[in-house]
């Protein structure tokens, strides 16, 4: 193996507000390779949001180091991102292909081109027939395929997901864990997945990073080798219960 | 979504409910033998309209046109405040507090004061008109424009996305259910701020007439007036209505 596409180092990260200083990320080191889909799970307010806002460039950090890209894989800053939130984030006024096209759009991408795109990746999340609706006569499972589709017609080659299944009901959810497994498998993207599910983040990542709070750290990463293609079978087996109970302990739940 | 029959029902109650309306007011003055001075019948009011030295063309037109100017200037204005003060976000913070006591002025004591400035007319009656709706709209139009959801802001800034694409693809847009809101009530207001102008001080326009018709004791006339300038009021929302439903998509108006 060479060099790993993500390189986080003892990161470190200040926020500071009327004087007052808060520690959001304290040491948090991390390596990912390109085409892997990592979850990082911890509490609430241990600084995962805080870590994906400095990975897509939109916090600087005050110590350690953070690179993205390798000599033979580099990475743009300005267009390899694709983000997923926990709200799909659809523009009302705006028809699914429309809404799809957003990112291309922001990034001045040629139009036919993308719209092609649109429509390929509208087929792969599984919403043909509804390029032309509006969000609104959408589901939110289905809304959050078309946030999906959105952060993948620009090709970029790092998606966040900051727990993007999170608002959704726990069959819905589970259907989408398949979909995005299937959806990483073809579009062979370097996903890091934000949850709080620990059976979701076992059941989704190649490994799962864990991260404990106050001072938030990298505590441990899990690599999880389970058969795959990964079915909802798996969540039966003793080594998925397994991995799930020894991130719970190292969470201090057990 | 209503289906077709529905809307149809919706519209038959809808007329239904104003022709029983104009019906039970019509029974109750022959019934109670009120006297033409005090209430006229609908259709006394009506017939009002025959008399040709009323004028009443020439005065609807005044009205209608103070109505229409004061409340164009006002959502040009308030929208192109609104947008200011969202991209400055000094202009805003100084400005914005002095708007919102300006707004707390009751408009139609203001009025006296314009006569006094502009002397009278109709464009000193839109100007009245425009004071009096224009708040609204730049109210509304400014918290439209600043609810964006940070997400969003973040998925753009992640792709380096400017300021100007923000505000045409996020902010403008997101924001047109707020200014159709705000256009509503103005609506209202702009037809009661000219009606205000024209009692001050006019020489034409549907209010001036109020104050004739008054005079003479003419209280069919009045009605009529006033019927007329409800129709104009109902004419000026209803184009706004259409607008919204034009611009905005069905699951984004504000009702």
């Amino acid at each position: 193996m060479g060099e790993p596409f993500i390189r986080l180092r003892n990161l470190r990260k200040v926020y500071r507000t009327r004087g007052q200083e808060f520690l959001a990320l304290s040491d948090v080191s991390l390596d990912i390779d390109a085409g892997e889909l990592v979850s990082l799970v911890g509490p609430s307010g241990c600084g995962k949001s805080t870590l994906l806002k400095i990975l897509a460039g939109l916090h600087g950090h005050d110590g350690g180091e953070a690179s993205i890209g390798t000599d033979s894989n580099p990475f743009d800053p300005s267009r390899d991102i694709g983000m997923v939130f926990q709200q799909a984030l659809l523009l009302k006024w705006r028809k699914i292909l429309d809404n799809v096209l957003l990112t291309a759009e922001i990034l001045g991408l040629p139009i036919r081109e993308s719209k092609d795109r649109a429509r390929d990746l509208l087929r792969m999340v599984g919403l043909e027939g509804f390029e032309d609706k509006y969000p609104y006569e959408l589901s939110g499972g289905m809304q959050q395929r078309a946030a999906i589709a959105r952060a993948l017609v620009h090709d970029p080659k790092l998606i966040l997901m900051d727990e993007p299944f999170g608002a959704l009901d726990a069959l819905t959810r589970e259907k989408m864990n398949l979909e995005l497994l299937r959806i990483w498998r073809e579009s062979k993207k370097t996903i890091l997945f934000v949850t709080h599910g620990i059976p979701e983040a076992v059941f989704l990542g190649t490994r799962v990073a864990v991260m404990t709070a106050g001072p938030a750290r990298m505590a441990e990463t899990f690599t999880i080798e389970l058969p795959e293609p990964r079915t909802l079978d798996i969540k039966t087996h003793e080594a998925f219960g397994d991995y799930s109970r020894r991130i719970y302990k190292h969470l201090g739940m057990e | 979504m209503p289906n077709k029959f529905e809307i149809l029902q919706r519209y038959v109650i809808v007329i239904a409910v104003h022709l029983t309306f104009f019906a039970v007011w019509h029974i109750l003055v022959v019934v109670t033998d009120t006297p033409e001075y005090i209430l006229p019948t609908p259709l006394a009011a009506l017939s009002a309209l025959g008399e040709e030295n009323y004028n009443w063309l020439h005065h609807s037109f005044a009205t209608a046109l103070e109505i229409f100017g004061g409340y164009l200037m006002a959502v040009v204005v308030g929208v192109g405040l609104a947008v200011i003060f969202s991209w400055s976000k000094i202009v805003g913070t100084a400005v914005m507090p002095l708007i919102v006591s300006i707004n707390m002025v009751p408009k139609v004591a203001m009025a006296p004061l314009f006569i006094v400035w502009l002397s009278y007319g109709i464009v000193p009656n839109m100007i009245i008109a425009f004071t009096i709706c224009f708040f609204p709209i730049l109210l509304t139009t400014a918290r439209g424009l600043r609810e964006v959801e940070p997400d969003l802001l973040d998925l753009v800034r992640s792709l380096r996305g400017s300021r100007w694409q923000i505000f045409t693809k996020i902010q403008l847009p997101g924001s047109l259910p707020y200014i159709f809101s705000g256009m509503k009530v103005a609506a209202i207001l702009a037809v009661a701020g000219a009606i205000v102008g024209e009692f001050i001080a006019s020489d034409r326009g549907l209010g001036y007439f109020l104050l004739i018709a008054q005079e003479a004791l003419d209280t069919a006339a009045m009605v009529m007036a006033l019927f007329l300038i409800t129709l104009i009021g109902m004419l000026l929302y209803g184009v706004v209505l259409i607008l919204e439903r034009i611009f905005v998509v069905g699951d984004a108006r504000i009702e």
